[in-house]
């Protein structure tokens, strides 16, 4: 029988779907009703000191859409959470004492001293709370007072802030990293360093998600201004996944517990960055989009992949697809394929045609009667075509055998390996022995 | 005594206010912003797209409902307006069924089109709620030409024409314009008042002077239109009815089903038409089944349809077939009239069932009664008092090219004219590219 239980740094829970640090997480009331939901952990939305922050008083959330006004993405100017820390402090412990099953991490962001960071988790630990992330990634507002994003930001401050709390606390530490970085391996190995028990990615994305062109402010605007927010929500995910897979790829990080967050909606999206190395995955835009109701179809689906695979347990393919995330050098460049149109899936829309026509290879013809085919002689296998047909395989990439002839390049197909770092084209190549 | 739907005899209020008005209340009502919205989205934009082609007047369909999903709808009402002024009309009442939607791509991917045609009329109403009329005319060319027929052939040349610079004079023997759309088209696809409104909206361009009650063949002669004007256009329409030929046609109860409906279009209070208890309507086309839907929604108790073919060979399509059979309208195919019995009034009509063979239909021998106080012939209209001098392809006007007659300086086009479907659509592409042609004419 499989399951979805999980350990995840010692934290144990029912299923790896944790609620990310955010509203659906910043009281009671919301927790409570996450668990009842079926949730396996949550992460506090962020607490900092007292006196509270405040949030702006008009529209904090700017949205981007798909059809039919489908979220895509959401960017937020909110801030840490806005009650008092007492009151905070005392809802976790309430909590985690009527729900010991699940994990209660809390997150934290205070000032860039080390007395401030002794503090508060002296008051987080007494609640019982399972562990802590430390909020290096929110990149609005707190930023600007020197936390947050402004910490993730520089490797030096987030090792050194990693370090104090290690020293100061027993609980798990987990760092969760902003994406708004050039290279994300340096903040994961500063966390390492410091002795981070996990990292946790990404955090929102630097954005302004429209303009409002009559008021000429980016939204949301309040009062004629905007500021810049963080993006979330399914069009962050591809960021969100190569991060996680570069941390899961590199030489000093490697195997370093990865928490996945980014545009995490479905069971197939946590599935995805459980192998790329993800131990659990975080959960915002979808919760706040939908409601604590996705978390069913999230176990569900999740359960029946493993079932379907035949995997008992999370850790049974966790990191499975990371051997296979390598370098353009390293493809195949024997690997010929050419596009193939099912005649009788094919609705006759042409995007395919506009596509391949308007792009660059012209290697679809249009004849009579709408019917479309595949110019082999021109197909150099892009997939576009694929990508922008509304019937799910109704184009499909075809594999040549070796030994037939590519019609393009007028060359036999090799059934050997042969990449770029030997290919007589590349000045760099080392003959091939 | 209130009147009711058994109600013996052709008599007038056999339904409530409430409940006519509800009869007749618009067939597809307007999508409102979001479901505009829902159903734009759908569109897959779709390479040199099927729908173009299967339009008459060859709306760029994926660029106005792309307009649609990025908030501009009168952008995209500009669009349609661009190959068809009377886009809000044809929205409202062509056959998208066998037209645009028929060959939507989604028709095939799901048997659920793009509603193209409710897409349309969101456009257009967004854009005619404006008030202001979008096009302006080009600097005067001093040309002047008369259109004959104010329907949709001749509104659609008029207006491309004023358009182009040259100055229309508007004949039309009816005392309003519009034609078919004014006279003709079922009244829950046209609700409101539209026909009058699309025409004075169409008018608002300038340059086009309406004659109304004014006939060709009657104070108007081709010769006297030939002379006083650069160029003219006929878009007469089908003014006459073909004839049953029945033995007691001629008894009380017995019209001819286009007089019926224009009565109908025109009555200002439903409640005072009358309409029989049992009435049968003789034909299988758009005609037919539009007066007997209307019967039916007026509160006749019963009403046959009877064709003589199969079902297959009506002309009505397969939506105004199955609208009918929805609204109670009993369909009997493979029977034909023989006569029509009664005292003075209908009582009754005879028909012989026939079949189709290898020589044509004939009768089986088998004969069978319908009860009838009212029967209504709708077995096609054909071209009326159109002038001598023009030669005839068939039963309609011939023309070459975009509408060009056989007497130099004439153009035709719509339902009078050979060739294309009678459509309302049509009628505005043939109306459309024959303006086109003349402007050229008197350009060159
Ligand atoms: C009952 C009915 C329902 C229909 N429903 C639909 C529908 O749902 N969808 C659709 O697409 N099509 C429908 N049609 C067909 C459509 O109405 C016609 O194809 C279209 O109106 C043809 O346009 P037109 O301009 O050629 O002619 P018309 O609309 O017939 O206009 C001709 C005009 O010319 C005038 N005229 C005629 N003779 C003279 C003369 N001698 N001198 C001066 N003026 C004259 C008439 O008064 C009229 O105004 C329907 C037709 C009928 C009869
Ligand atoms: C409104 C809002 C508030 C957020 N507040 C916090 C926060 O206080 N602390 C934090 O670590 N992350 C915060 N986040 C970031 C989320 O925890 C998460 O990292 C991000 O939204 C990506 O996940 P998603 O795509 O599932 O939403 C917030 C996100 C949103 C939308
Ligand atoms: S979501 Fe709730 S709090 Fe936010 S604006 Fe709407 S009503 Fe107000």
């Amino acid at each position: 029988m499989a399951t979805l239980q999980t350990d995840f740094i010692g934290i144990r829970s029912p299923n790896p779907f944790w609620l990310a640090s955010a509203p659906p997480t910043d009281k009671e009331y919301n927790v409570r009703r996450a668990f009842e939901a079926g949730w396996g952990g949550v992460v506090w939305k962020t607490l900092g000191l007292d006196p509270h922050v405040v949030n702006v008083n008009g529209p904090r959330y700017g949205v981007v859409y798909g059809a039919d006004r489908r979220v895509l993405a959401l960017n937020n100017i909110e801030l840490i959470t806005d009650r008092p820390l007492q009151t905070n402090l005392d809802e976790i412990k309430a909590v985690k004492r009527d729900w010991p099953d699940r994990a209660m991490i809390v997150s934290l962001m205070v000032p860039c001293e080390e007395q401030c960071w002794k503090d508060i988790l002296a008051q987080v630990e007494e609640t019982g709370a399972d562990g802590i992330e430390l909020n290096f990634g929110c990149p609005h507002g707190m930023s600007e007072r020197g936390m947050g994003s402004a910490v993730g930001q520089v490797p030096e401050y987030i090792e050194m802030v990693t370090r104090w709390c290690k020293a100061a606390t027993r609980m798990p530490v987990i760092v969760k990293l902003t994406p708004n970085v050039t290279d994300i391996r340096r903040p994961a190995r500063a966390a390492l360093a410091g002795g981070a028990d996990a990292v946790s990615l990404i955090n929102t994305v630097n954005s302004i998600t429209s303009v409002d062109l009559d008021l000429m402010a980016p939204e949301p605007t309040i009062d004629g201004k905007g500021s810049h927010g963080g993006l979330c929500g399914p069009a962050v995910r591809p960021i969100a996944l190569n991060m996680v897979a570069e941390i899961a790829r590199d030489a000093e990080t490697a195997g370093l517990p990865v928490s996945g967050i980014g545009g995490v909606t479905t069971w197939r999206d946590a599935a995805e960055f459980i192998a790329l190395g993800a131990g659990n995955v975080q959960v915002c835009t979808a919760a706040m989009t939908y409601g604590f109701r996705i978390v069913e179809e999230l176990k569900a689906g999740l359960l029946r992949y493993m079932e379907g695979k035949g995997h008992d347990r999370i850790e049974d393919f966790r990191g499975r697809a990371v051997p296979n995330v390598t370098d353009w050098q390293y493809l195949n460049l024997n690997y010929v394929t050419k596009a193939r149109i099912d005649q009788d899936a094919c609705i006759k829309c042409g995007r395919c045609y506009a596509a391949c026509e308007d792009t660059s290879h012209q290697a679809i013809a249009m004849t009579e009667g709408r019917v479309f085919e595949v110019i082999d002689e021109e197909c150099v296998a892009c997939n576009l075509c694929v990508n922008v047909c509304p019937v799910e395989n109704c184009i499909t990439m075809e594999r040549l055998p070796a030994g037939a002839v590519d019609p393009r390049t007028g060359r036999s197909v090799q059934a050997d390996y042969a990449n770029w770092t030997t290919h007589p084209n590349n000045p760099a190549a080392k003959a091939a022995e | 005594m209130a009147k009711s739907v058994s109600t013996p005899g052709i008599v007038a209020g056999r339904l409530s206010p409430a409940e006519l008005s509800e009869n007749f209340s618009d067939l597809h009502p307007p999508f409102d912003r979001h479901e505009a919205a829902v159903a734009a989205d759908r569109c897959y934009f779709c390479h040199d797209a099927p729908c173009v082609t299967a339009c008459p007047t060859s709306i760029d369909i994926p660029l106005f409902i792309r307009q649609i999903a990025t908030g501009t709808p009168e952008g995209a009402a500009r669009t349609i307006f661009d190959q068809n002024i009377l886009g809000g009309m044809c929205a409202r009442v062509c056959p998208t069924e066998t037209l645009c939607e028929e060959a939507c791509v989604r028709e095939t991917a799901e048997g659920k089109p793009v509603e193209i045609g409710r897409l349309q009329r969101y456009a257009t109403d967004t854009a005619m709620a404006r008030g202001s009329h979008p096009y302006t005319r080009a600097a005067p060319t001093g040309k002047r030409v008369a259109v004959v027929g104010a329907g949709p052939a001749g509104l659609a040349c008029a207006h491309r024409l004023a358009m182009h610079g040259h100055d229309v004079t508007l004949y039309d023997a009816r005392p309003k314009p519009g034609g078919l759309n004014e006279f003709g088209i079922a009244s829950y696809k046209t609700v409101g008042g539209f026909a009058a409104a699309e025409v004075e909206w169409l008018l608002g361009i300038g340059g086009i002077t309406p004659e109304l009650g004014r006939r060709l063949g009657g104070d108007l002669t081709l010769e006297a239109l030939r002379d006083g004007f650069d160029a003219v256009f006929l878009g007469v329409g089908l003014a006459g009815v073909n004839a049953l030929r029945t033995e007691g046609e001629d008894r009380n109860g017995v019209r001819d089903a286009v007089d019926f409906i224009a009565e109908l279009r025109q009555a200002e209070d439903l409640t005072a038409l009358p309409v029989g208890r049992h009435v049968v309507v003789i034909g299988g086309g758009m005609t037919a089944v539009d007066a007997a839907v209307q019967a039916r929604l007026l509160g006749a108790e019963q009403v046959s349809l009877v064709y003589r073919r199969g079902r297959d060979r009506m002309n009505a399509s397969q939506f105004e077939q199955d609208l009918a059979a929805s609204k109670g309208v009993r369909i009997i195919t493979n029977a034909q009239p023989l006569q029509v019995i009664g005292n003075g009034a209908a009582r009754e009509v005879e028909f012989a069932r026939t079949e189709e063979t290898a020589e044509g239909l004939r009768e089986t021998g088998e004969t069978f009664r319908l009860r009838a106080d009212q029967v209504f012939k709708a077995i096609g209209q054909r071209l009326h008092g159109a002038p001598e001098t023009l030669k005839l392809d068939g039963s309609k006007i011939a023309i070459s090219g975009a509408g060009r007659t056989s007497v130099p300086g004439v153009w035709a086009g719509g339902d009078c004219a050979s060739g294309g479907d009678d459509l309302t659509v049509t009628a505005v592409a043939e109306g459309r590219d024959a303006a086109e042609e003349i402007h050229a004419a008197l350009s060159g």
